[in-house]
């Protein structure tokens, strides 16, 4: 036997696939359903490669922990094998994998909340790993925290949108639970609201306000968190 | 309109969309590649693999949740993930073996033939199978003909199978098919690196294999005891513990019958076939 034989031609490449998954949902997913009812191990294997990546992200934005986020990443993949394996060919090519998939997601990721929340709270070590390794300060609230870096003396931009980006993670994963799941399904992996309601099982209306809602306190704690950087830029001035 | 509510009103624009486009690249992160390669192999769909040292030098191995499936040489990781993929029908990703796999792996190798490894042997046929387990039944330091496994699975007329069956052996070291060798005492081909290699293990594990080839080129393929008059294989203990003095060289098992030997019970040479 030489290599190469014995590999399916559907999954000979399928890191090729992911990116284009990713960019166009709605093509990917009818693309991978039909692979899926075609040669479900193939299939599978190209659903979780292409996925991998949202699901982390999402999981990472919902636990704030990259540990937790790895283990349901890899347990919402592991459930929609057994969930699959259990499928008709015909149910598995009617399949809409986004949302599918996001629903075993979103149900394990409530359970990892509640699950946290009935032990105490989230470990400082872990609060601070998902809001960026650099990290070293941490303050009152996760919404408080700023990167303690002195940046007078290096105006870099992709520096600067690091510490941004690392910033809003911390605030939105202090949003209450609800607000940051709507907030992260529709803005963080860009869902429609009636595919969010699908997800969540929420009336269409809820997960909109739930939505609205959490962008206007994410707002409100970027101007709360820019007025303390001024304010503290100010005091070091003065110093 | 005032002028300064519009700019406060296109700031608070850009604002939000600034919001929005941080939002998206939250999502845009790298996951651990391992995700999709541990959800593979925990639905059986990929073997992990890890390297191990052995007497051959470093070889690849992998195991599924049945056992160890493959163990393989490689120029690097690359070319054993496309060999493996070939072999196994399946993708492999790299892992950590379980610990009792790990274990029972590095005491197999270190000379512990009790140690109870398991394998995923399910792309092979039963009679591979059979094949494999009568192989993994010689003791270290030991040799067998090919003959011998034909006969012990109850196939005596398929030694050419059992040839071929060995050679597709998927995990050679830990299924010592090169314990098995040719019927006239060469030692024969060996898929994990040719004679030289199967050379190697062999001297490895206690074989004298120079004596071995002496032996064969004389024609002497059995060796009695003249006290117990038992006849043995040349590497079973029995023959290898009778001493010069007391050793008979036969050619063959009628030969050894007609001088009034029996088979040895442990290294169970063929009995003699007599005519009529």
């Amino acid at each position: 036997m030489r290599p190469g034989d014995g590999v399916a031609p559907s999954c000979s490449r399928p890191l090729i696939h992911s990116d284009s998954l990713v960019s166009h949902a709605p093509d990917g997913d009818a693309a991978l359903a039909a692979a899926l009812a075609r040669d479900l191990n193939a299939g599978f294997e190209w659903l979780a490669r292409a996925w991998q990546n949202r699901l982390y992200a999402f999981m990472l934005r919902m636990t704030g922990s990259p540990s937790d986020a790895e283990e349901l990443a890899q347990e919402t993949l592991v459930r929609a094998w057994r969930a699959l394996s259990t499928y008709s060919p015909q149910r598995r090519r009617e399949l809409s994998v986004r949302p599918w998939l996001f629903q075993i997601a979103v149900n394990l990721a409530r359970n990892k909340a509640r699950s946290i929340s009935r032990s105490g709270t989230v470990s400082l070590d872990e609060l601070e790993r998902s809001a960026g390794r650099d990290m070293s300060e941490v303050e009152e609230s996760p919404a408080a925290r700023i990167p303690d870096e002195d940046l007078a003396g290096a105006p870099e931009a992709s520096l600067e949108r690091r510490q941004r980006l690392e910033t809003l993670a911390a605030l939105l994963l202090a949003l209450p639970e609800p607000h940051r799941l709507a907030v992260t399904l529709r803005h963080v992996e860009g869902m429609n609201y009636t595919a969010i309601a699908e997800v969540t099982g929420l009336p269409v209306g809820t997960v909109k306000s739930h939505a609205s809602r959490g962008a206007m306190e994410l707002r409100r704690a970027i101007e709360r968190e820019r007025a303390r950087e001024a304010y503290r830029e100010e005091t070091e001035l003065k110093r | 309109m005032s002028q300064g509510t519009r700019s406060s009103h296109e700031g608070s624009l850009r604002e939000a969309r600034q919001l929005a486009a941080d939002l998206r690249a939250l999502g845009v992160v790298a996951a651990p590649i391992h995700i999709a390669e541990g959800a593979l192999a925990r639905a059986g769909l990929a073997d992990q693999y890890t390297t191990i040292e052995t007497p051959l030098g470093t070889v690849y191995i992998a195991w599924s949740q049945e056992g160890l499936s493959l163990a393989l040489r490689a120029m690097d990781e690359e070319e054993f993930r496309m060999e493996a993929r070939a072999l196994l029908g399946r993708a492999v990703t790299p892992g950590q073996p379980p610990e009792r796999l790990a274990r029972g792996a590095r005491a197999w190798l270190a000379g512990d033939g009790r140690v109870s490894l398991s394998f995923d042997l399910a792309r092979l046929t039963p009679f591979e199978r059979a094949v494999l387990m009568k192989a993994r039944e010689i003791p270290r330091g030991e040799v067998r003909p090919y003959g011998w496994i034909a006969r012990e699975i109850g196939r005596p007329g398929a030694t050419r199978a059992v040839g071929t069956a060995l050679a597709r052996n998927p995990v050679p070291l830990f299924i010592p098919c090169h314990r098995v060798v040719r019927t006239d005492g060469h030692i024969g081909n060996y898929s994990m690196g040719g004679p030289e290699a199967k050379r190697t293990i062999l001297t490895f594990e206690g074989v004298d294999v120079d004596e071995l080839e002496r032996l064969a080129a004389s024609g002497a393929r059995y060796i009695g005891n003249d006290e117990s008059r038992y006849y043995c294989y040349p590497t079973c203990h029995g023959a290898r513990n009778t001493s010069p003095a007391h050793r008979v060289g036969f050619s063959n098992e009628t030969q050894a019958y007609a001088a009034g030997y029996r088979p040895c019970g442990s290294c169970r040479p063929p009995e003699a076939q007599l005519a009529g």
